[in-house]
């Protein structure tokens, strides 16, 4: 392998392994609140790619404006979904809630079915993000640099808002204890709203990204991100943001190296994860980062 | 009511269940008859995921990856060598595949066996996972597995699938099959080995704490839910002569769980109803998605929509009406006759 194939390979990771982390953050924040592994995320990540070509195809929305149309509307969907299909069954056993998800995953992504169809669309690109530049010997779009800066710029800006923001506070209180926040004056519901919220509107910049790099949208382009990213979750340790971004950028390289080494092994690809998974499971539950949860007798 | 007369009502009820299977076959036509193999097929599968996480407390996501194994090894024997050799045009299929034949019996029991096997495989390193974290990893599993499926042509021919697999699944395989599941999951849930199966699941630390060897039970049933999942499989797979990687995908296992939801969760009554009902209603959307032409007037058929309503359903269950349609209660004759005798008179 030359040194230009391997920037290439690094640089598709790095931009693989950022949009797993977006979608992540979302999956490790509502875990760590809710206990709930939000099946529905993946949709939410296909619903903002949707809403920009939307945006774009239907409204003649310039892109930048459609771009941030669609992130808001994303949001607010994943606040309502929150209230509408999660928040009745806080009180119920977890399962309830988490087939309550895999309920409403099956329903948006065939919902989208009906309103987009199923036909493979293709994206509005602009030109400022794909024009081939060539450094040295190496080919890059611009993409696959902006793809990474803007995903550390929207980490970091996740980050400061849960550690050093009043409503973070908040999110890091129920984390810990729901009824004692509760207690004690957090208000619960607005904050696990904010949470939907914020989680949603970085997997909608996820879903707008992948769909740039991958330029091709379909009803069902959420799952296998969406289940990869959970897997990031876990690996990083799940309820830890900074675990969700170090798991995803793993994840992101280890799948484009392996097959990049090992191209025999390119089938195999989507399996790798969830053996990963399995694996992290039995040695190591709590993940890189995550603090250790104990059974409550 | 004692124990006899309950046998024979039972008898005579599989009587009744004979001759419309027998009316059945002989007047109705093929699509509807496909429609009651389906309900059978579905109320096994769906008995067997109730065992697992309706009596035992595990949420288990792999029924699809089950269901792959059973259908993939039941076809590959039912299948003559020679057909097998005309299927893999790429690669030949591996020994012994490449050389036995079964009798359909022998390759369903197998096809639930080799389920079955996976099922402690895989029941070793997850069961010792609790709630969510056993979904994921289960459904993970049954990914594995797709992925598998797709990548080892020389035992699964790859995304070609398998086709032309004889339809040996008529009505009689199938409800014979369904009954021996009723009757195996009903005769273990009512013995002590049933009541520790649900002590474990109504509080997994005092089952531990009055000796219950927890893991040992949990992967027991795990072990013959997998079988059964395994059985609905290999079945699914003659009755609708194809099978491909594709058709093992998680919304396999969502169709599954959906009935054992709407049922109530450790009700084997309401499976079996919710069995009938979901599989008719699956079937019956299918009407929404077509075109109908009405007068002369043409109203498209939305494609999407049955799975739309299809998760509604699901979703105003889980939310308004958890315990399904049976909640935890089940069938007996006694219950059957003190409802109807109120209703004639003779108390």
């Amino acid at each position: 392998m030359t040194s230009s194939m391997f920037v290439q390979h690094f640089l598709n990771a790095l931009t693989l392994g950022s949009l797993y982390a977006l979608i992540a953050i979302g999956y490790t924040m509502v875990y760590g609140i809710l206990r709930l592994i939000n099946f529905a995320h993946g949709e939410i990540f296909m619903l903002g790619a949707y809403f920009v070509f939307w945006g774009v195809v239907l409204l003649h929305l310039p892109w930048p404006v459609a771009v941030l149309g669609a992130i808001l509307i994303t949001a607010l969907t994943g606040v309502l979904v929150d209230r509408v299909a999660y928040r009745p069954l806080r009180e119920a056993p977890r399962i309830s809630a988490l087939i309550s998800s895999i309920g409403v995953s099956f329903f948006l992504q065939n919902l989208a079915v009906v309103v987009f169809s199923a036909i493979p669309r293709q994206v509005y690109r602009p030109e400022w993000l794909t024009k081939v530049m060539i450094v040295g010997k190496v080919r890059v779009l611009p993409l696959t640099l902006f793809v990474p800066a803007l995903s550390l710029v929207l980490m970091l800006g996740s980050i400061y808002i849960v550690y050093k923001t009043k409503p973070g506070l908040g999110m890091r209180a129920i984390a810990k204890d729901i009824e004692t926040s509760r207690l004690m004056g957090v208000p619960v519901n607005r904050i696990i709203s904010l949470t939907f919220g914020l989680g949603s509107a970085l997997a909608a910049a996820s879903g707008i990204m992948w769909a740039l790099r991958y330029p091709q949208l379909q009803p069902i382009m959420g799952v296998i991100p969406g289940f990869k990213a959970f897997i990031a979750a876990v690996l990083g340790g799940i309820g830890s943001i900074g675990g969700a971004v170090v798991g995803g950028v793993l994840l992101g390289f280890v799948e484009i190296m392996l097959v990049a080494f090992m191209p025999e092994l390119a089938g195999f690809r989507d399996a790798f994860a969830f053996v990963l998974l399995i694996v992290i499971l039995l040695f190591r539950p709590t993940g890189l980062f995550g603090e250790r949860l104990e059974d409550k007798v | 009511m004692n124990r006899a007369n309950a046998t024979l009502l039972n008898l005579a009820a599989v009587g009744c269940l004979a001759v419309f299977l027998w009316a059945a076959g002989r007047h109705l036509d093929g699509y509807k008859v496909q429609i009651i193999n389906l309900i059978a097929v579905n109320i096994i599968l769906a008995l067997s995921l109730n065992l697992i996480y309706g009596f035992t407390g595990l949420f288990s996501l792999g029924h699809a990856g089950f269901m792959a194994i059973g259908a993939y090894v039941c076809a590959m024997l039912v299948l003559s060598p020679a057909q097998k050799e005309m299927l893999f045009i790429l690669e030949p299929p591996i020994w012994p595949f490449s050389v036995v034949q079964a009798p359909f019996f022998v390759a369903v029991l197998l096809g639930g066996l080799g389920a079955a096997a996976f099922g402690v495989l895989i029941g070793f390193p997850v069961l010792r996972l609790g709630g969510d974290y056993l979904g994921i990893a289960t459904l993970g599993f049954a990914e594995i597995i797709r992925v598998l499926a797709n990548n080892l042509p020389r035992v699964t021919n790859g995304a070609l699938g398998l086709k032309g697999i004889p339809a040996y699944a008529n009505l009689w395989w199938n409800y014979a099959w369904c009954l021996l599941t009723l009757y195996c999951i009903v005769k273990l849930v009512r013995s002590n080995f049933g009541n520790a199966l649900m002590a474990i699941r109504d509080d997994e630390v005092a089952a531990k704490s009055m000796g219950i060897n927890v893991f040992k039970y949990k992967m027991i049933s795990f072990t013959l839910g997998a079988f059964f999942a395994g059985v609905g499989g290999a079945l699914l797979g003659n009755l609708l002569t194809t099978i491909d990687p594709k058709m093992f995908l998680f919304v396999l296992t969502f169709n599954v769980l959906m009935i054992v939801v709407t049922g109530g969760l450790g009700s084997l009554t309401g499976t079996v109803l919710a069995g009938i009902v979901i599989t008719v209603l699956l079937e019956w959307l299918r009407f929404v998605e077509n075109p109908i032409s009405f007068g002369g007037y043409e109203i498209p058929g939305i494609p999407g929509m049955r799975m739309v309503v299809f998760s509604l359903v699901l979703l105003m269950i889980i939310l308004f009406r958890r315990e399904g349609i049976m909640g935890m209660r089940e069938f007996s004759w006694k219950g059957f006759l003190r409802f109807f005798g109120r209703g004639g008179g003779a108390r």
